[in-house]
């Protein structure tokens, strides 16, 4: 670590000196042009010609005058300016100048040396690091109200792949799909690339002169008219600097907006606790968990984690016993009214409109004895006893969760419940917040732009988000930006926006200061228990951007304190008994300050269900708009990111466009259709109905998608398309949601079905798997916890596997694979679909991204895909019950990388023998011999090859070159390529464990779809070795291959799902 | 000569045409057919047509180069259909140049004398529908410039080509039946070069088929040799034109995919290849008696004979077609059975019911003797026929792949301009070679045909 640091720190010392060249103005390059006028000192000249002795040979009088800037001339092909001078973009005039400069020289310097950088060899390899190999650093991405501890892959000194840090307690070992796509967002090269004012290219140093000068403005006002707009804070560092300008400014205000996290959630701790709490939850100690709309699998602080716990609960006879708990299989059920993560998990899933729920929650209080009362359906009543009364058997062992978008009032009573349940303590326990100062976001916001309104804001920092557009539309944030023409003045005269990109903000801010990557700078962040992380830069910062913290220090009196400082300075003052150097270099090496997670809080609920006002009354007929964030772009934040843009979303398969999701029942009342085209089809393409929605006053014009198991009469609105300044991928992709959500109904809005009105058009939405049905075929094995105890084989009941001795090839030994034979085993009772090994995959394996248009033409490249499969079918008669097979189907999610046949149907076809077997067993691509036929790919019956129809990759773009992970090929057009099973890493492992003459143990290779996944549904290993953990599972009764009646044999093997649906419910 | 003859009291047997127009003298038949060659001024239609397909060439070139620039990418195909159009086109052309080798080989040895007349345009239409062929298996590939990994040769890397896949059968069966092919042509032509030869006016046409005759005069030794080689070739060519579409359909039915996956495939494929070829061979003739007047060498028997052939040859496709169905069904293979749902009722129905409807149905006119007859209905016919085989492969290869075993996988294929630009640019290519072909070399062979004079007078004495 402490090379890191030296090098960073040489980094940034260059980079200064760079910027100080930038100061100097173009005259003085004018003065060089001149120099060859200056006098001859003919006197130095004799004098130099006589302190020689020998022969010499001199070329002019002024070489022999050894005239310093002559010696430079001869020295450079450009002057010393000239080279720095095109690091910025040159405009027309500057242009000129310099090609006139360079013309003048061409006499002199024609001939002369490439210009003089320094490189220097490694005289001393640094402590570890050997090159060629790859270093992990623990780091950590702060994200919303949690921070996922990370372990970043580093080859010389360039991030290329980012892992989960075992050692955290929110990642265990695992990721999320936003942490891996991160790393792409480092290497953006549409990233905001320098300060700028007013659009024109500024040092720091004239920032941080502007910065002191307002500074001293600020200072005699008391920081009045001085105002901070962040997102959340759950830097200890960050808000400690807050601090610092609120103490030095005493009038001034922070503000805190974040568009994507829901205000319930604090506020509804706020109504049952009377201040605002944290909630932990513990799904691994639950016996039964009733989720509210809550996608706790899938995303909110802590999700991964979550999706960990849970999954230890679901593994049947597991390998591990260690990783199992004990006890019976937990049962979950989920109200919700799209189809999320969660819901797609559930043993049973009842889709309510999200006003609905409420009514719910009273309901289920009232039946528990808190009081209250609410009025449901029959159908909803009978669904509420069932799970009213499981969760009062199993009392201090059942949970109930609330959706981050539901209001306080279900927050407040979902804490009402768990007291009354007894699983405080147990399923869950409550901590103080992880946000350094918890606010009402909208509130907060409302009153910067009342007081901008008021004229009481002079200087405004808006500091890593993007309100203009993703403020409510209500508010109008651009005004509160843009020149006012009526008034002719500005509201506010100075606004200083900090952000990656030059976003829609930026474009109406005086300063734009380029925000450094997470794994650029010195940061630190609290996980969702509140442990703290310290964020470790991975590389010094590829452009020049700074922090947030950074440019807050420019209002202070110390405004040179780096990141790195203040990072340790903050937590020498935090842990100050300790010997310092020892504990930061164990935190460092750890990604975690040990035991900094806050302590579980007593906390006494002072609120009555009963005492709620009544509920809003809803009407069926009216249709209930939701925004949620996007699954895979969140909240516009990630709408540049290639990967993340082609990610099929977990349950709609769709990618690089969101789209307004409607019920089917909904659907069919407003005459919404898809079709599919011809091109690309199914796999690909699918037309889909254009609506205008009028909503709030305000029109957004939308693809409808029409999704099984959303509640009838909802239309999910997806937050975070529709940008307009977002960069090269995501600029225009979708719809902006955004346009037509307001203050007082930022999650749910109203509105009679006649809001939506077809526009006759159809637009090409880019879906990945439009088919969800299995044909009959066994795909994917289902069943329940009691058929699976009846007949823990069922899986394979039906499989027709042809006997080996039917072969052709008789007399024939098979191959023994005496070695090692890899294996993976994927447990589909673990996946919840979330998409993390996707994008893993593409960043180990340098998988391109290959747009729309490729998409929709059925091309899309990614190694490993999750199929989503909906159960079709009815199990009851009563067609008013919820499980018609389109208006609540039970959802799986099987992924699918490369089989690895053993009797592989590619290999026999490739006329080239570009793919072959290895000896242990491995399917191989040989790119290089691959002429690319694509008969391997017709004859792969899971069709799992991806082939290179035209260039794919950027092989220009200098930023994606530091991206690639030097083990992998990167391909080029015209050839096959597949999952390898990471065939890299297999050959690191191999060479390690043939230096020291050993076996390979087992764990030692890592995929990095399994290393990614959160549930540790995917397992490798070697299947040879009976006590490696996938021939444990392969030996499971569950274990089963997908179309082994094909006699292809894969390695990858299938577990079968399991749930454990509720006796009582089924019967009904 | 009796044989082929039918029975002398049958009522249509004086109706029957004879296989050469009465009058005809060895001068006159060598003068007539000489003539499209040497003498007669080239007609305004054939420049028309000739700079038609000359333009479709282009566009086949301007296709490649493109393709070439950017990638497969440019058609339609994507994952899970592989293979599309250039697979489509190249099983069609293979099996169009069925023809001429089967009128060559197989109906010489057989001694059927009607083929005298046809066989010569019919080997060149198969020389040239080899060439629109084995453009595809080229060009379809991602790397074309690698492609020459498919053949043996020796590699300091020392790696062979696999020689399990059947693309690599395909190398060998292709290139040997255009290798074949091409000899049987020239063989046959030498003689006719050395008539041309003798007759050419101008010196280049005269240095140029003198060198392409290599020195053929006309002795007895030369005629013995000839047709001892001749006779060799033939039967070398005979078992080709059962190789190379039985090697061809092993593409399919060696792959699991269903619907590719089927033992009936050999025969069932050169039976359509021949159908499809003698079809190709009637599109052509009929234009081309037409346009130079060889009404009396390519007489009305030859016709009814071809369309004979392609009604023998169309029964054996449509009960391939009835097995292939059959046998699908009544595996009871799951995915055999789906596949043929998806024949019958799924996206791309419409299209194996124009199959049906051109290869099965439409052929059924051709029991009536009218009809054989009508030579604007035959042409019409032949075109139909084509057009259904092309659909066959385009049913075989494209919708066999929309939905095979993971419906996951499932999609569609639509081809693009690129698509139709190759397409219709080899055909452009295949009509610039036979109009060149017409112009430059003699469409009907001048020897057999002075041969079958001395026969057909012998016959009458």
């Amino acid at each position: 670590m402490l090379d890191l640091s030296s090098l960073t720190d040489c980094m940034s010392a260059q980079r200064q000196e760079e910027q100080k060249d930038d100061g100097r103005a173009l005259d003085e390059h004018l003065e060089d042009l001149s120099l060859t006028q200056r006098p001859l000192d003919l006197a130095a000249v004799r004098a130099q010609l006589q302190s020689k002795t020998g022969k010499q040979y001199w070329r002019s009088l002024e070489e022999l005058a050894d005239d310093p800037n002559f010696q430079e001339l001869l020295h450079k092909e450009f002057p010393r300016q000239a080279p720095s001078e095109w690091d910025e973009s040159v405009d027309r005039r500057d242009f000129l100048k310099l090609m006139a400069a360079s013309l003048a020289f061409a006499g002199l310097s024609g001939c002369g040396r490439a210009p003089e950088q320094h490189i220097i060899p490694y005289v001393k390899q640094p402590d570890g690091m050997i090159l060629g190999k790859p270093q992990f650093y623990a780091t950590a991405m702060p994200f919303g109200a949690d921070a996922i501890g990370l372990l970043v892959e580093s080859h010389e000194g360039r991030p290329t792949k980012i892992e989960g840090n075992p050692d955290h307690p929110s990642s265990l070992g695992a990721t999320n799909a936003f942490a891996q796509a991160s790393i792409l967002n480092l290497y953006d090269p549409d990233r905001a690339q320098t300060v700028t004012k007013a659009g024109e290219i500024q040092t720091w140093a004239q920032f941080l002169d502007a910065a002191q000068a307002l500074a001293v403005t600020l200072r005699a006002t008391r920081g009045e008219g001085l105002r901070i707009l962040t997102g959340i804070v759950a830097s200890p560092t960050l808000a400690a600097q807050i601090q610092t300008i609120l103490t030095l400014y005493p009038q001034a205000k922070w503000h805190q907006w974040e568009p994507a996290l829901g205000d319930g959630v604090l506020e509804g701790a706020k109504l049952a606790f009377g201040s605002y709490v944290n909630t932990v939850y513990r799904p691994e100690m639950a016996e039964v968990i009733l989720s509210l709309d809550s996608d706790f699998l899938g995303s909110g602080p802590g999700h991964i984690r979550y999706a960990r716990e849970f999954s230890r609960r679901r593994k049947l006879d597991q390998f591990a016993e260690l990783d199992r708990l004990g006890g019976e299989m937990s049962r979950l059920y989920v109200v919700e009214p799209t189809p999320s993560v969660t819901g797609s998990s559930a043993d049973h899933h009842l889709p309510l409109r999200a006003s609905e729920i409420e009514l719910f929650a009273r309901a289920l209080a009232a039946k528990l004895g808190l009081g209250g009362s609410a009025a449901m359906p029959p159908a909803v009543d009978k669904w509420l006893d069932a799970v009213a009364k499981d969760l009062q058997q199993y009392r201090r062992n059942s949970l109930v969760v609330a959706g981050e978008q539901q209001p306080a009032e279900v927050h407040a009573l979902v804490h009402a419940i768990n007291a009354a349940l007894g699983g405080v303590g147990i399923t869950l326990y409550y901590t103080e917040p992880v946000e350094a100062r918890p606010v009402n976001y909208v509130e907060s916001l409302r009153e910067l732009c009342t007081d901008i309104d008021a004229s009481k804001v002079d200087t405004l920092l808006i500091l890593g988000v993007n309100p203009v557009y993703t403020a409510p539309h209500d508010f109008d944030f651009v005004s509160k930006l843009r020149f006012d023409e009526r008034n002719n003045r500005k509201k506010i005269q100075t606004v200083i926006h900090v952000s990656s990109h030059f976003d829609e903000t930026s474009q109406y801010c005086d300063w734009h200061v380029a925000e450094s990557h997470y794994l650029e700078n010195w940061s630190d962040a609290r996980a969702f228990d509140g442990t703290v992380s310290v964020v470790q830069p991975l590389i010094a910062p590829l452009y020049r951007t700074h922090s947030t913290r950074e440019v807050l220090a420019a209002f202070t009196d110390k405004p040179g304190v780096s990141d790195y400082d203040a990072v340790r300075d903050r937590l020498k003052a935090a842990s100050p008994s300790v010997d310092f150097e020892k504990f930061w270099r164990k935190t460092l090496n750890e990604g975690v300050v040990a035991s900094s997670a806050f302590a579980p809080m007593n906390v006494s609920l002072k609120f009555i269900p009963a005492s709620l006002p009544a509920a809003k009354e809803s009407s069926a007929d009216e249709l209930e708009f939701l925004f949620r964030p996007d699954p895979c772009i969140y909240d516009g934040r990630f709408a540049n990111n290639g990967w993340l843009q082609e990610l099929p979303k977990p349950v709609t398969k769709l990618t690089w466009d969101n789209a307004a999701l409607v019920s089917p029942k909904t659907a069919e009342k407003l005459n919404l259709t898809h079709s599919i085209p011809s091109r690309g089809g199914e796999h690909g393409q699918i037309l889909s109905n254009v609506i205008d929605i009028w909503l709030s006053g305000s029109k957004v014009t939308a693809a409808a998608w029409i999704l099984p198991g959303q509640a009838e009469g909802v239309v999910v609105l997806p937050l975070g398309y529709g940008r307009k300044n977002a960069g090269y991928t995501g600029t225009n992709k979708g719809f902006n949601a955004y346009a037509v959500r307001v203050s007082n109904a930022l999650w749910a809005a109203t509105a009679p079905s006649t809001t939506i009105r077809k526009t006759g058009n159809d637009y090409p939405l880019a879906c990945t798997q439009y088919h969800f049905n299995m044909e009959g075929r066994q795909i994917l094995a289902t069943g329940t916890l009691e058929e699976y105890r009846k007949n823990p084989n069922f899986a394979n009941e039906h499989a027709e596997l042809p006997p080996k001795e039917l072969s052709l090839y008789t007399g024939e030994a098979e191959f023994p694979y005496t070695r090692d034979k890899w294996a993976m085993a994927i447990d589909l009772n673990s996946c919840n679909g979330c998409n993390a090994c996707v994008i893993a995959c593409q960043a180990e394996n340098n998988i391109p991204v290959v747009g729309k248009d490729q998409v929709m033409r059925g091309r899309e490249m990614h190694w490993i895909r999750i199929d989503r499969y909906y159960k079709a079918e009815s199990k009851t008669n009563d067609p008013s019950s919820y499980d018609a097979s389109l208006d609540n189907p039970e959802t799986f999610f099987q992924p699918v990388p490369c089989q690895q046949c053993e009797n592989a149907p590619c290999e026999q076809v490739c006329p080239v023998g570009a793919t072959a077997h290895s000896a242990e067993g491995l399917n191989d691509m040989t790119y290089n011999r691959c002429i690319g036929t694509r008969y391997c790919s017709n004859n792969c019956p899971y069709k799992v090859r991806r082939f290179n129809f035209l260039r794919f990759q950027d092989w220009e773009t200098p930023q994606f070159k530091l991206l690639r992970n030097p083990e992998v090929t990167v391909r080029s057009r015209g050839v096959m390529e597949k999952c390898t099973y990471c065939v890299q890493r297999i050959t690191n492992v191999r060479i390690e464990a043939e230096k020291k003459n050993e076996p390979i143990r087992d764990g030692a290779i890592v995929t990095a779809c399994e290393q990614a996944c959160p549930t540790q549904a995917i397992v490798f290993g070697n299947a040879n070795d009976p006590s490696s953990r996938v021939a444990k599972l392969r030996a499971q009764q569950r274990n089963y291959t997908l179309l082994g009646e094909l006699n292809s044999r894969p390695r990858t093997t299938y577990l079968a799902v399991v749930r454990n649906p509720n006796p009582e419910l089924e019967k009904a | 000569m009796s044989v082929g003859q039918p029975p002398s009291d049958s009522p249509e047997i004086r109706q029957l045409t004879p296989v050469l127009g009465p009058g005809h003298t060895f001068r006159s038949v060598t003068d007539k057919i000489s003539a499209i060659v040497l003498t007669r001024p080239t007609s305004l239609g054939w420049f028309i047509g000739f700079a038609i397909s000359f333009s479709l060439t282009g566009l086949l070139t301007v296709a490649i180069g493109w393709l070439f620039t950017k990638g497969v990418g440019i058609w339609g195909i994507n994952i899970p259909i592989g293979w599309g159009f250039a697979i489509v086109n190249f099983v069609w052309w293979i099996g169009i140049g069925h023809a001429g080798t089967l009128i060559s080989a197989i109906l010489f040895l057989l001694n059927q004398k009607w083929r005298t007349s046809i066989n010569r345009f019919a080997e060149a239409m198969t020389l040239f529908a080899v060439a629109c062929a084995g453009i595809f298996p080229l060009i379809h590939t991602g790397r074309p410039w690698m492609a020459y990994y498919m053949f043996p040769y020796p590699s300091t890397m020392g790696i062979w080509p696999q020689f399990r896949s059947p693309l690599i059968w395909d190398v060998f069966a292709v290139s040997t039946y255009g290798t074949v092919s091409l000899m049987f042509w020239f063989v046959g032509l030498l003689p006719d070069l050395a008539t041309l030869r003798d007759r050419a006016i101008q010196k280049p046409a005269k240095i140029i088929y003198g060198m392409l005759a290599m020195g053929w005069r006309g002795s007895a030794r030369h005629w013995h040799r000839y047709q001892s080689a001749y006779l060799l070739l033939a039967g070398l060519a005979t078992p080709l034109v059962l190789s190379v579409h039985s090697v061809i359909s092993l593409d399919f039915s060696v792959s699991i995919v269903p619907g590719w996956h089927t033992t009936i495939f050999p025969p069932y494929f050169v039976a359509g290849a021949i159908y499809s070829g003698f079809a190709m061979v009637i599109s052509i003739a009929i234009p081309l008696r037409k346009a130079y007047g060889l009404e009396d060498y390519i007489t009305m028997r030859h016709l009814d004979n071809m369309a004979k052939v392609m009604l023998a040859t169309g029964l054996i496709v449509a009960y391939g077609y009835f097995f292939e169905f059959f046998l699908s069904i009544y595996s009871g293979n799951k995915f055999d059975v789906f596949l043929v749902q998806q024949r019958l009722h799924g996206p791309y129905a419409p299209f194996y019911y124009s199959l049906i409807i051109c290869n099965i149905l439409t052929p059924q006119l051709l029991w009536s003797y009218k009809m054989r007859h009508n030579v604007v209905v035959l042409f019409i016919m032949s075109i139909i026929v084509n057009t259904g085989m092309w659909l066959e492969r385009f049913v075989i290869v494209v919708i066999s792949l929309t939905r095979d075993f993971d419906p996951s996988a499932w999609g569609r294929y639509q081809p693009t301009f690129w698509d139709w630009a190759t397409f219709i640019g080899t055909i452009g290519m295949f009509v610039m070679l036979i109009f060149l072909f017409v112009r430059v070399l003699p469409a009907i062979s001048i020897a057999e045909m002075r041969e079958l004079v001395a026969e057909t007078s012998e016959e009458k004495e």
